[in-house]
């Protein structure tokens, strides 16, 4: 490193030297008495400054590092089995309730109640919030309706939903639906009150049909927020789909905890929790593939 | 103040009167802009130069008095106004009737020498890269009349200058009548064909550029007009100079 910045100044300075008469210098300017050269400090490109592992090993640590630990509580004894099985015996029940195909019935079960609550409750709160935003007719009939009902607390409802729908599949579905309506309501609504209005007038001068608009300044310009609702309907959904499926469920994984519950079988509950922030990752993921694709316009900040 | 056929006129406005809440910004204006004609429009910060040039652009209706515009009309705001969410092109042609879109973007781009950008978002411009293709975007209309309100405002020095000539030679192609709205003197002197000062809600004072194109800062004729505005602007020949040393 230092030879090459030697030669290179060698190189550059002297034939300079030889060719052009120098002209007189301007006086130094008076520096302090201490100020020396300034200490340079090499800046490093990316790829150098961030050694080591690539990034979605580095993300894998934390998990691992956590199981080892309970790994290691477990065969040591600190963690008895009847409060929490160990990593093993959960990964062998795992394996045999796969084999018996129990846990496939189950994931398939409740992945079928939360898209359709999900379905339902998400066309609802994107059809309402579409309305109110953008007709004042809409929002004077529907938002303050929305915002009155959005302050009870959805498990509140069970009983009546119980009441209401049996206890059957319509209960949980119409629970999880409820839970996803609002935040996607909030969201888009507020997306489309936000677009920026500097753009709805450049439209305009642009001779835009109200319909064009809609569909080109207005719903795109609204994205942002909707795939923010969008997040936090699936989140809900997940929390509405564990609490409804603790009401007399047949099946699902809620149902497979249940009956865990029954004879402390620790392993299986585990085996359940799991499923169920596995599933939330993979929803997880695949909401970040969805916003990469759909808002590849944005060049967003990804973090220092 | 004979005119009564609109036969060459891109913009007739009598009487015109625009309040804000008791306040007059505008106070029975006239102005008339014939077709071809390049005007530029100047006045003091918040005299009421944007509130006129909306109105011409149909953005605000609560206004009294007769405006007659042409219905081919384009604007270019001092910010750019693109859609982020859409490509560089079809920003171009946004709103555009008939076909082949992509074509005619890219010649609109190319005119404004913004080809090789016409596939990239909006976001990933420089800022004179944008304010070209928000020209170009302008332009793809084909006005009849043509709104600029401070378009080169937001640019560093050198830029400036280079979208200056552009609009001017893209002028000289087209021969739409421009109004363009600036607070340089200077700017308005090179590029319009009249110079009118905006002060007290109303076209105070009319100047008739006669100078040649291309033209130079360095002409004596400039300065002298220069010093006329600047004038009428309320800015006096001291502090003029002063800037200009
Ligand atoms: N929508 C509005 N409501 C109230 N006042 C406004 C509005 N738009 C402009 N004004 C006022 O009108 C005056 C002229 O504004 P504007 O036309 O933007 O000035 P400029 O000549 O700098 O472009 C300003 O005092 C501004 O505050
Ligand atoms: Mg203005």
């Amino acid at each position: 490193m230092t030879s090459e910045v030697a030669t290179i100044a060698r190189k550059a300075s002297s034939p300079v030297l030889g060719r052009f008469t120098p002209k007189p210098r301007p006086e130094p300017r008076p520096r302090l008495p201490s100020a020396g050269a300034p200490e340079l400090v090499l800046v490093q490109p990316e790829a150098e400054r961030r050694g080591g592992l690539p990034r979605p090993l580095r993300r894998a640590i934390g998990p691992v590092l956590l199981v080892a630990l309970w790994h290691l509580l477990s065969v040591t004894g600190v963690l008895s089995p009847a409060v929490l099985a160990g990593p093993a015996t959960v990964l062998t029940s795992a394996a045999s309730l796969w084999a018996t195909g129990e846990l496939q019935d189950a994931i398939l079960a409740s992945l079928g109640r939360a898209a359709s609550g999900l379905l339902i409750g998400g066309t609802i709160g994107v059809t309402l919030a579409v309305i109110s935003g953008l007709f004042r007719l809409g929002e004077d009939l529907i938002d303050s309706t929305v915002q009155m009902l959005r302050t009870v607390p959805n498990i509140a409802l069970i009983p009546l939903f119980i009441i209401w729908f049996g206890i059957g599949e319509a209960p949980k579905i119409a629970l999880i639906a409820l839970a996803t309506a609002f935040p996607l309501y909030l969201n888009v609504y507020a997306g489309i009150r936000n677009v920026d209005q500097s753009l709805v007038e450049a439209a305009r001068t642009l001779g835009l049909s109200r319909a064009a608009m809609i569909r080109h300044v207005i719903l795109p310009g609204a994205l942002p927020n909707a795939l923010v609702g969008l997040r936090y309907s699936l989140g809900v959904a997940w929390l509405a789909l564990v609490f409804g499926e603790q009401v007399n469920a047949t099946a699902g994984v809620g149902y497979l905890m249940n009956n865990a519950r029954e004879f402390f079988q620790t392993d299986v509950i585990v085996v359940c929790l799991a499923v169920y922030a596995l599933l939330g990752l993979i929803v997880d993921f695949i909401v970040r593939l969805l916003e990469r694709l759909l808002l590849s316009w944005r060049p967003a900040f990804s973090g220092a | 103040m004979t005119v009564s056929d609109t036969g060459d006129l891109a913009v007739r406005v009598r009487g015109l009167t625009r309040r804000f809440g008791d306040r007059a910004v505008i106070d029975d204006l006239d102005i008339d802009i014939r077709t071809g004609e390049f005007v530029a429009l100047v006045g003091a910060s918040g005299c009421g130069k944007s509130t006129l040039l909306r109105i011409l652009a149909d953005l605000d209706h609560g206004i009294d008095g007769e405006v007659r515009v042409p219905r081919r009309r384009a604007v270019a705001f001092q910010a750019p106004r693109l859609m982020p969410w859409k490509p560089v092109w079809r920003n171009v042609t946004l709103g555009l009737p008939g076909g082949d879109p992509r074509r005619r973007a890219e010649a609109a781009l190319a005119e404004v020498g913004l080809s090789h950008r016409a596939d990239v978002w909006p976001k990933v411009l420089s800022g004179g890269e944008a304010q070209r293709a928000s020209l170009a975007r302008a332009l793809v209309r084909d006005p009849d009349l043509l709104l600029l309100d401070e378009p080169f405002g937001a640019l560093d020095a050198l830029t400036r200058i280079k979208a200056q000539h552009l609009v001017a030679e893209l002028w000289q192609r087209r021969r739409c009548a421009v109004l363009l709205v600036t607070h340089d003197v200077e700017e308005a002197l090179l590029l319009a064909d009249r110079v009118l000062v905006m002060r007290d809600g109303v076209i105070a004072h009319a100047v008739p550029v006669t100078l040649e194109r291309p033209r130079r800062l360095d002409d004596p004729l400039f300065a002298e007009l220069r010093s006329e505005l600047l004038g009428w602007l309320g800015v006096g020949e001291d502090i003029a100079g002063r800037r200009a040393a």
